[in-house]
């Protein structure tokens, strides 16, 4: 064998098995789901809807949505984000709009140089699966919304996986944060009205779009279906041949920089860890993060009866609130509905399905 | 985001220490964190006129 087809293996191997350049995208293979465990998702109008961790997707339409993690994709992936059609907006609107995004900390791009005459190329690749074929966008944007460019894709056949790899050149000019913000957003638009369609493609350009005139409009047809799996966006202008492999514990650790799941629905009887009571009827329990989030994340709490045990009896928590915290912990003051003895210690455990606790920390 | 109401909560030294949001699903309290999104949200909903409830 010639050393030049021993190189052509050898990087055929590497480029397989090895995750040269790190994938930027994080939960590309659509496994963690903290928020929704796989459940069915009814979308809100012009509400965030993260289904499964790390993508938001948002309309901004009369059509009616669902979204769901789903055991459905292609070889060597599992997961998918499927979103579904469940009532119809034929004729978009000026501002309209329906999409999926993820936004990517600034902290995790500075080696791209975008902003300056020595940006990087990059390369995203992505499995997608629709009801409806046609010509679909994506949309590249800074923090500021004021630098876009736009890639074209199409969608050849109906139901069925296709890979799709399209080469993003890095943007000389604008401002591309590098901080804990998002430093760029990646979006798959599936419909969009006239106020964020440009003529303007595969270049950079002022201002905020999602398409052009010739983006598909998933929502006009009702029960289109629209799946995504299998993203990575890597430095370079060549694709990883497969996925990049990231273990889930690899993969659920990133996810939790952004979002950490206490308590979640219909698990009875969680542990809410130890803690003490400050006054006779306010419980504080001190909550150590898995992971440093990206910034002092949102305390979201659904307690509909969490108590407070300690050696001098048991009490139920009126409510729950967020006290002072930090992007390492946070405590929470269990505000008691009856007295307790001050200064004993105790701990704290959800007696209900329908209890939620959970810290946000998402762009 | 959307904003349907918003009151300051009381810290263990008695400051505001979170702004409260209460909805359909779940009660939310924001941290005083200019990087936190949802506090960023609420600047922008207060800069619209609307105003954060003092804390009980």
């Amino acid at each position: 064998m010639g050393k030049s087809k021993d190189l052509a293996t050898l990087a055929t191997t590497l480029n397989n098995g090895v995750n040269l350049q790190p994938n930027l995208i994080i939960n590309g293979d659509m496994s963690v789901d903290q928020r929704n465990s796989g459940s069915l998702v009814t979308v809100s109008n012009s509400t965030d809807t993260f289904c499964p961790d790390r993508f938001r997707f948002t309309e901004n339409h009369s059509g009616t949505f669902t979204i769901q993690q789903v055991e459905d994709a292609p070889d060597d992936l599992e997961y998918s984000s499927k979103i579904t059609v469940t009532g119809t907006d034929t004729s978009l609107a000026a501002t309209e709009f329906a999409r999926i995004l993820q936004g990517i900390e600034g902290k995790n791009i500075s080696h791209l140089n975008w902003g300056s005459s020595s940006a990087k190329t990059c390369t995203l690749t992505f499995y997608v699966k629709s009801s409806v074929t046609g010509k679909y966008y994506i949309s590249i944007n800074n923090n500021a919304t004021n630098r876009n460019m736009l890639k074209a894709y199409t969608i050849n056949t109906a139901d069925t996986w296709e890979k799709k790899t399209i080469k993003i050149i890095g943007d000389t000019s604008g401002t591309w944060l590098t901080t804990n913000a998002a430093g760029i957003y990646i979006m798959w638009t599936l419909g969009t009205g006239s106020t964020y369609q440009s003529s303007t493609v595969d270049a950079y350009q002022s201002g905020f779009y999602m398409g052009a005139s010739d983006q598909t409009n998933l929502a006009a047809t009702n029960s289109a279906t629209w799946q995504l799996t299998g993203v990575s966006f890597v430095v370079g202008d060549t694709a990883p041949v497969t996925h990049p492999y990231e273990s889930y514990d690899e993969n659920l650790a990133r996810c939790q920089r952004y979002y950490w799941n206490y308590l979640t629905l219909n698990n009875q009887y969680q542990t809410m860890g130890n803690g003490s009571l400050y006054t006779a009827s306010s419980a504080y329990i001190n909550f150590d993060f898995p992971v440093q989030m990206r910034a002092e994340p949102t305390l979201g709490a659904a307690a509909s009866y969490i108590v407070f045990i300690s050696n001098g009896g048991s009490g139920a928590a009126s409510s729950v609130a967020g006290d002072y915290g930090s992007v390492n912990n946070k405590r929470v003051n269990l505000v008691l509905a009856s007295s307790l003895t001050s200064g004993h210690a105790g701990f704290g455990f959800s007696q209900s399905t329908s209890d939620r606790l959970y810290f946000d920390a998402e762009l | 985001m959307n904003i349907p109401n918003a009151q300051y909560v009381l810290g263990i030294d008695g400051q505001n220490c979170s702004i409260k949001i209460v909805t359909d699903e779940v009660d939310l309290f924001v941290p005083l964190d200019p990087d936190n999104v949802h506090f960023q949200a609420i600047q922008k909903w207060v800069a619209e006129g609307n105003t954060i409830a003092e804390a009980e």
